[in-house]
């Protein structure tokens, strides 16, 4: 990847960060570990990957995207608004009574959502039968969906996963965010699923295993999605849950909790920070 | 009754899928969950094997899958047992088909206690109840063959999730081809002063066989078959009720939750009448030859002759 677009892709992961920030803050409640640690991708699909035309949502041969992990619409909400969706200054009404952002995406509410998700284990199903369809009417439409790690104890993903094998839908390509945290603590203690690799590979997938918060990985990885024929693709992101936020990376408690005014103005500040010093370099 | 044709509406099911894809609806696909035998979308399957697709025993991701095709533009009709597709899949109906309103249509077989042999495991009688719970959700249950087919085709036309109760019993065909079913329309079988019979499914016919019995004991009921029980006919119930006084359901659900309670809602708010419900009173079935059990649950038309008689006195 070339350094100009790495510079790009920086800049709208940290713009994104600063969403999901004032999002949540303007929620007071609201999923800011999970979306923190999935921005990365977030940017990389709306901004240099996915065929999509935020003037047209409805485009029938765009690209989809099915946030499996509906509790992390905050993150995509905000690459949303960044794409032009839908204004960035609306992020802050998300969760309010008022406003269209409700607290899952909602594909009736929110310009540029494909799936109303938010029950766990759903989203990854409506995704492979989209798959399915494009497939069916032959149409190239590639379409990635999030999971989280812990949302895979769900035992409807592994439906999913092999409907995705038997049908060979090379134009699934799947990622898991593997933070290692979920609600109750680490994904090891709760309920583990590792390993997940050995799993997907023996659902019938193709798999790759990145540093998702790390652009380089990320092309290689929607490379091989690419250059994967006549089965899916899974990616397993490992990623820093709060990523971006001194206070919030791998802390549990961060999964499910909007910052206060104080922690908003120190969240900001090191996301500032960090935007300046890209704009500077 | 030599020459009565007898047709179970699962049959029914598959033939309209059938019949629907050679009258040119391209959007349609079908999905079932490795049950294609019994749900007899194995008729369509035949015809049409490409647009069919096997879910495998899943009917968790296959109602979700459903609601990701139709987001492609195509019409899927989700097929399984009640038990399964209303039952066990119902957060899926309710998260990703329901609350997005997406057009899919579950084709849901093998419902009430004429499941038979299989016994309680696979007896629904609670489907109605989850179903109509759902914001949106239309819930049709046909009588027989003729209105089967034409609900089939109905859903298919109509945009919105939509929920078909099919039955594994042969049962008679009371309607003749020139009938016409409408989503959310009743269907008055036989006008009468004394009594409302309020019936659906296969549980229609043996109202009209208990309305001519009553009549023959001079007792005149009105025979109404609500094939939708939601959108309810609300306008229809409530002149008949305000007519006779007096009104009797009839399903092969629990009375907990189903047509019942859906006309005692109605009645109680627009014109407060007195009920009699007749269905599954809080109990699991158990095994046995279809048409014993619904003698021993009351749902025959005996039983409801027995309880209009009574009503009426």
């Amino acid at each position: 990847m070339n350094n100009e677009t790495k510079k790009m892709l920086s800049v709208y992961a940290t713009k994104i960060r600063m969403g999901i920030i004032e999002s949540t803050h303007g929620a007071k409640a609201g999923h800011p570990g999970g979306s923190l640690s999935s921005a990365d991708l977030f940017a990389y699909l709306y901004f240099n990957e996915m065929r999509v035309d935020p003037k047209n949502p409805k485009a029938e041969d765009r690209d989809r995207f099915v946030l499996s992990k509906g509790h992390c619409a905050p993150g995509l909400y905000s690459a949303l608004a960044l794409k032009g969706y839908f204004p960035v200054e609306d992020l802050p009404t998300l969760r309010h009574i008022d406003s269209y952002l409700q607290g899952h995406p909602n594909m009736n509410t929110v310009p540029g959502i494909d799936m109303s998700t938010g029950s766990l284990g759903q989203g990854i199903s409506a995704a492979v039968g989209m798959a399915k369809g494009a497939k069916y009417l032959g149409k190239d439409i590639n379409v990635y969906s999030l999971l989280g790690d812990g949302e895979i104890e769900e035992g409807q993903v592994w439906e999913a996963m092999m409907f995705a094998a038997q049908y060979e839908l090379d134009n699934l390509c799947v990622f898991i965010d593997s933070n290692g945290l979920q609600i109750d603590g680490a994904c090891e203690e709760v309920m583990s699923a590792e390993p997940i690799d050995e799993k997907l590979r023996a659902f019938g997938f193709e798999v790759m295993t990145i540093n998702g918060n790390n652009f380089d990985e990320l092309e290689k990885a929607f490379e091989a999605f690419h250059n994967t024929k006549g089965k899916p693709f899974g990616c397993i992101m490992k990623t820093v849950k709060g990523k971006g936020v001194s206070y919030m990376e791998n802390a549990v408690d961060w999964h499910g909790k909007a910052p206060n005014d104080e922690e908003f103005e120190i969240a900001m500040a090191e996301l500032r920070a960090k935007l300046a010093e890209l704009e500077e370099a | 009754m030599a020459d009565v044709k007898m047709i179970a509406t699962r049959e029914s099911y598959g033939n309209a899928l059938k019949e629907l894809a050679a009258d040119g609806a391209d959007k349609l696909v079908v999905l079932d969950a490795d049950l294609s035998a019994a749900t007899k979308t194995g008729i369509f399957k035949k015809a049409y094997p490409e647009r069919h697709i096997n879910c495998g025993i899943a009917e968790a991701n296959m109602m979700c899958v459903a609601a990701g095709l139709s987001t492609m533009g195509l019409v899927p009709f989700a097929s399984s047992f009640a038990m399964f597709a209303a039952g066990r899949a119902f957060e899926q109906v309710r998260n990703t088909i329901g609350y997005p309103h997406l057009n899919v249509k579950i084709g849901a077989t093998h419902a009430g206690i004429s499941v038979g042999e299989d016994g309680a495991s696979h007896q629904c009688c609670e489907d109605f109840a989850l179903m109509r719970a759902i914001p949106g959700m239309v819930v049709i249950c046909p009588a027989d063959d003729v209105e089967a087919r034409q609900a089939v085709k109905a859903a298919y036309h109509y945009n919105g999730p939509v929920y078909l109760r099919f039955g594994r019993l042969a049962v008679p065909v009371f309607h003749d081809e020139s009938y016409k079913f409408e989503i959310g329309k009743g269907e008055v079988i036989r006008e009468g002063n004394d009594v409302t019979i309020i019936a659906n499914g296969l549980l229609v016919n043996e109202a009209i066989e208990a309305g001519k019995a009553l009549e023959a004991k001079g007792i005149g009921a009105e025979i109404i078959n609500i094939a939708t029980i939601k959108p309810l006919d609300e306008e229809l119930i409530i002149a008949s009720a305000k007519k006779t006084g007096k009104v009797i359901t009839v399903e092969e659900h629990s009375v907990i939750g189903g047509l019942g309670e859906a006309v005692c809602s109605c009645l109680s708010e627009n014109c407060p009448t007195p009920v009699k419900r007749i269905g599954v009173y809080d109990e699991f079935g158990h095994s046995g030859p279809a048409l014993d059990l619904l003698k021993q649950f009351g749902l025959s038309a005996e039983n409801i002759e027995r309880v209009a008689t009574e009503f009426v006195k």
